[in-house]
Parts: C-alpha cells; sequence; structure tokens
C-alpha cells in the first residue's frame, strides 16, 4: 500500500481542478441573475451558489456523488416504485439502468470474444484466413460506430430480432477487435524450439493447439479481454441511445435532452464505476489463472 | 579398441550420402551443407564441432526431419527422416530446455507420451523411470522455476527418453550452462549413454567437451557447411572425468583444433 499516496494526491489535484472549473464555469449564471435582482455578490456567495445550481454548466463533484447517491440507494430503498416498496427495481434508479446495460455488455463480450478468439484461430491455422480476414476487421473498427449503430438496430429490428440482442451486437461489433489481434500475437507466441519440439513428437496441428498455443496464449487472451470488455460497455451504451428502452445510454441522452447535466455525469460517473468493476474482475481472474500457470510473478 | 570394433559392425542407424542443402535467403542462396557422406552405426556417440554456420545443427534438423535436404539421400533407420519421425524413431533435445511453466516436471515429461498415447499408468511409469535416470527423482512435482538451468535441461534430456525411441539428438543441450555444471552433465550423459545404450548425435562447439563424450568426432567447417574430418576417438568406453588429463585425450583434441583450423584456411 505504498502507492496511496501518490494515488490520493492526484485525485485531490484533479478534484480541486474540477472545483476551480465548476467556478468558472457555472459563475456567467450566476452573476447574470444577481445583476438583475440588483444584488452584488460577495467571493462565498458566488462560490456557494455555482455549486449549488440546478443545471450547472458543470456539476460540482459532490453534487455528482449525491445524485448518485440518490438515484442508487435512495431511490430503491425511499421511492414510491423503489425495490423497497414495490419489490422491482425502480425505472428511475442507476441500478435499473446499469442492470440494462450490464447484461447487454455481457452478452455483447460473450459474443465478441468468441468471434475474435474464432477468428483468431482460423487466421493462425489456415492461410488464406491470414491473408483475408484481418484487413476486414482493422476496416470495421474505422467506420464510427455511431454512424453504424442505427443501422444495425434498423436491420435487425425489421427482421424480428429487438430488445437485448441488438444492443449486444453492436457491443460485440466493437469488443470482437482486441480480442482477434491479441488472440493472433498470442497463439504465434509460442517460440520456434516449441513448436519444432511438437513436430519431433509428431503432435497434430490439434495437439499443439491445446496443449501449446492455447496456453501460451493465456496472457495476450485477458489483456485483450480487459480492452474488450471496455469496448463492449462503450457499444452497448452506444446501442442504447437510438433504442430508448432503458440503459445508462438512455439516461445520458435524456440527460441532455432536459439540460439535466448532474444526470449526464452520474450516469457517466455510473458507466466509468462499471468498467472500472469489469476491467478490475478480468485483472482479478487473469492474475489469479496466470499465477497457477506458472505465468506470472 | 574392442569396443571400437563391435560398434564397427553394427547397423547403420543414420546414412547421409551426398546431401545438399542451400538455403533461399534475401542475400541470396546459402548453401548450408555441401556433398555430406556420413554414416553412423548402431550404439555409437558422434560430435558434430565446427564454428558457427557449419551446418551441425542443420544437418542434425535435417536428421530429424525439421529441414529438407536440397539433393542427396539420408536414411534414419533405414526409413526416409519424415518416416522417422513419424515412427518416433529419436528423441531431440534443444539448446534451450523449453520445459512448460504450466506443468510439473512430471508434467513436461508426460507431454509427448500424452501425445503419442500412452495410458496414465504407463506415463506415470515412464516418468518415474526417466527421472531417476537423470538424477531428479523426487522432483516430479516441482514447477520448472523451482530449478536450475542445468536440473532444466535434465528434465529436457529425460523427456527425450521417455518414449523408446533409440536416437537421441541433441543440439548443444549444455551451452547456456556454467563449466562445472557441464563437467557434471557430461559424466552423467555418459553414464546414462552405457546404461541405455542410445545412438547419440551431439551438437557441440566445445572441444573438450567433444573429444570427452564421443566415440566419433565430426569436424565442420562452414562457407559452405562440410566435413573437413572425422576423428576414431581410441579412448575407452569408461570415462572418469580426469582422463582429460591424458596425452591421448590432448592428443585428439590437438587433432580436433587442428581440423577446425583447416577448415578455417578457406575464409
Amino acid at each position: 500500500m505504498k502507492n496511496i499516496l501518490p494515488v490520493l494526491t492526484v485525485v485531490a489535484a484533479i478534484l480541486a481542478l474540477w472545483y476551480a472549473a465548476t467556478v468558472q464555469l457555472n459563475r456567467g449564471w450566476t452573476e447574470d441573475r444577481a445583476a438583475r435582482a440588483g444584488t452584488e455578490l460577495s467571493f462565498t456567495e458566488l462560490v456557494t451558489d455555482t455549486m449549488s445550481q440546478q443545471r450547472p454548466r458543470l456539476p460540482a463533484p459532490h453534487q455528482v456523488v449525491v445524485e448518485l447517491w440518490n438515484s442508487t440507494v435512495v431511490e430503491e430503498f425511499t421511492g414510491r416504485r423503489g425495490w423497497w416498496n414495490t419489490g422491482t427495481l425502480s425505472n428511475r434508479s442507476l441500478i435499473h439502468h446499469g442492470w440494462i446495460t450490464l447484461s447487454a455488455t455481457f452478452l455483447g463480450f460473450a459474443i465478441g470474444t468468441g468471434l475474435g478468439f474464432v477468428l483468431a484461430i482460423g487466421i493462425v491455422h489456415n492461410r488464406a484466413m491470414d491473408a483475408s480476414v484481418m484487413p476486414w476487421a482493422i476496416a470495421s473498427q474505422t467506420i464510427p460506430i455511431i454512424a453504424l449503430a442505427p443501422m444495425i438496430i434498423v436491420v435487425l429490428n425489421s427482421v424480428g430480432i429487438v430488445g437485448l440482442v441488438p444492443k449486444a451486437i453492436i457491443a460485440a461489433y466493437l469488443s470482437f477487435f482486441p480480442v482477434v489481434v491479441g488472440m493472433v500475437k498470442g497463439l504465434r507466441a509460442p517460440d520456434a524450439i516449441q513448436l519444432d519440439q511438437m513436430k519431433t513428437w509428431n503432435a497434430s496441428g490439434w495437439e499443439t493447439f491445446l496443449k501449446l498455443r492455447l496456453p501460451t496464449s493465456m496472457p495476450y487472451f485477458f489483456a485483450s479481454m480487459k480492452i474488450g470488455i471496455a469496448a463492449a460497455l462503450v457499444g452497448t451504451i452506444v446501442g442504447e441511445l437510438p433504442v430508448q428502452q432503458g440503459g445508462l445510454g438512455v439516461r445520458l441522452l435524456s440527460g441532455s435532452y432536459y439540460g439535466q447535466t448532474i444526470q449526464i455525469w452520474s450516469a457517466l460517473f455510473a458507466a466509468a464505476i462499471l468498467a472500472a468493476v469489469l476491467v478490475g474482475v478480468i485483472g482479478l481472474i487473469q492474475r489469479r489463472t496466470l499465477r497457477r500457470m506458472g505465468m506470472a510473478p | 579398441m574392442k569396443d571400437a570394433k563391435t560398434t564397427q559392425t553394427a547397423a547403420p542407424v543414420i546414412e547421409a550420402q551426398g546431401l545438399n542443402l542451400t538455403f533461399e535467403t534475401a542475400d541470396g542462396p546459402v548453401q548450408a551443407l555441401k556433398d555430406i557422406d556420413l554414416s553412423i552405426r548402431k550404439g555409437e556417440f558422434v560430435s558434430f564441432i565446427g564454428p558457427s554456420g557449419c551446418g551441425k545443427t542443420t544437418f542434425l534438423r535435417v536428421v530429424a526431419d525439421l529441414e529438407h535436404p536440397t539433393s542427396g539421400t539420408i536414411t534414419v533407420n533405414g526409413m526416409s527422416p519424415e518416416a522417422a519421425r513419424r515412427a518416433r524413431a529419436y528423441g531431440y533435445v534443444f539448446q534451450a530446455a523449453g520445459l512448460y511453466p504450466w506443468r510439473t516436471i512430471e508434467g513436461n515429461i508426460r507431454l509427448p507420451l500424452e501425445i503419442m498415447g500412452y495410458s496414465r499408468a504407463e506415463q506415470a511409469e515412464r516418468a518415474r523411470r526417466v527421472l531417476d535416470l537423470v538424477d531428479l527423482g523426487g522432483f516430479g512435482r516441482k514447477f520448472p522455476w523451482q530449478l536450475s538451468g542445468g536440473m532444466q535441461q535434465r528434465a529436457s534430456i529425460a523427456r527425450a527418453l521417455a518414449f523408446d525411441a533409440d536416437i537421441l539428438l541433441m543440439d548443444e543441450p549444455f551451452g547456456a550452462l556454467d563449466e562445472i555444471v557441464r563437467d557434471r552433465l557430461n559424466e552423467e550423459l555418459l553414464r546414462l549413454w552405457h546404461r541405455t545404450e542410445k545412438t547419440i548425435g551431439f551438437v557441440t562447439h566445445s572441444i573438450p567437451e567433444a573429444v570427452y563424450l564421443s566415440t566419433r568426432i565430426v569436424v565442420m567447417s562452414p562457407r559452405p557447411g562440410r566435413i573437413t574430418d572425422v576423428i576414431e576417438s581410441p579412448l575407452p568406453r569408461e570415462r572418469p572425468l580426469d582422463i582429460r588429463d591424458t596425452p591421448e585425450f590432448i592428443e585428439v583434441a590437438h587433432r580436433v583444433r587442428e581440423g577446425l583450423r583447416a577448415g578455417h584456411v578457406d575464409d
């Protein structure tokens, strides 16, 4: 825990900057109002007001934290539609929306990782795929997802696929790519001696894959899954924008419709926290797995 | 001398005639092997020595079917190298131990046995036997990183011995180890060779190592890779380490050195 001090220092610096920016960005509105009312503002009054506006340009950190708390714990335990009173999650809580996002993220991540894995195996074992798949995979990532997402939703909708799956497919579209790139590298990671060794034992391609290539690729697999799950979350949120059936993306969008900047920022933070937890969980599995495999210090 | 006679009459295990191998590189063709004629008989311990680029490793890899000759013929156990490889005729020990970190030492030794379809009981039995053979009994459950470099290389030799190949091909197996460990492993390797009666092809660039171990020393030189001298060792099969101070040993070492120098005159 030697690292705690530098980390706290950085966090404190960010918070200080943020508060300073809050005052600077929100003071215009406060000063206008004071001017119209013909009152003089002391510095303290100015600062206090910039940090407690209903619709600030930039909400103060504590406003975001309070909103996060209110739209999760408070809403579920005391709200009329909350879990405490109805037994189901409130459609106004970030837990409800977070869960919608999370479930599509999981499904998309699973599809994307599976697809990336299969493509990587194909690329490593098949000459034609080696030459042809990668350019398409790269091209797929150069199209802005924000432009592509509505098309995917519309096309899938017209063949009767609605709900979770279209969002998951957009998530998969973003998350398969790091897995392909990482796994191609990983499956090719065994050195020449180890591959020659397999040949001297007259091992089949399947045995070489199972006993050598696959275990060797594990560090690469986990690294690409970390990027992949974060990408899946982004993809899901983007997919939620045109669908409008709940999720953190919808909270972001409705917040911006109604100028609810605090709601936007709290949804943003909810997404960031979710991403950090997901990446952290994969990191934890990675550490335990690689240590058991003798591939991590 | 009596030993030399018995090996003379034994059947050839590896036989190369007019073997040529040319690598096509970006800088043009490189002749790695030129007109190699060599016959290795059963039970021989043959060392290949020469400067880098002389084709000693390439020749071993041709025997192992890891490289393909451009012209000439080579047979291993009377078959093509490919057929011999498929019949698992040889065990190959590489420069690096190449043990899998996620497998125990025993698991590493079982690896070729799993691939070759031995039963679990048979795998365990063989792993135990070869670990004893290289003095690693009791280390089966350790992981590679828990062993020293010398022990790891011993484990890789055990792995090459675990299936019943009667040829052992070794490509500078002790090259990365320090002198003291190397001496001890050389001694152990000789003992192992006595006990198992394998035919061994051994690549090295250490003159004392080649002379100490071999019944025959093949001296090679580079550009193009070719054999410049083949020396029958007059040393007895029983060789304590201090045989290296005897006049016979020094004489053979001298001849090897001369052969290596002769190969360099061409440059």
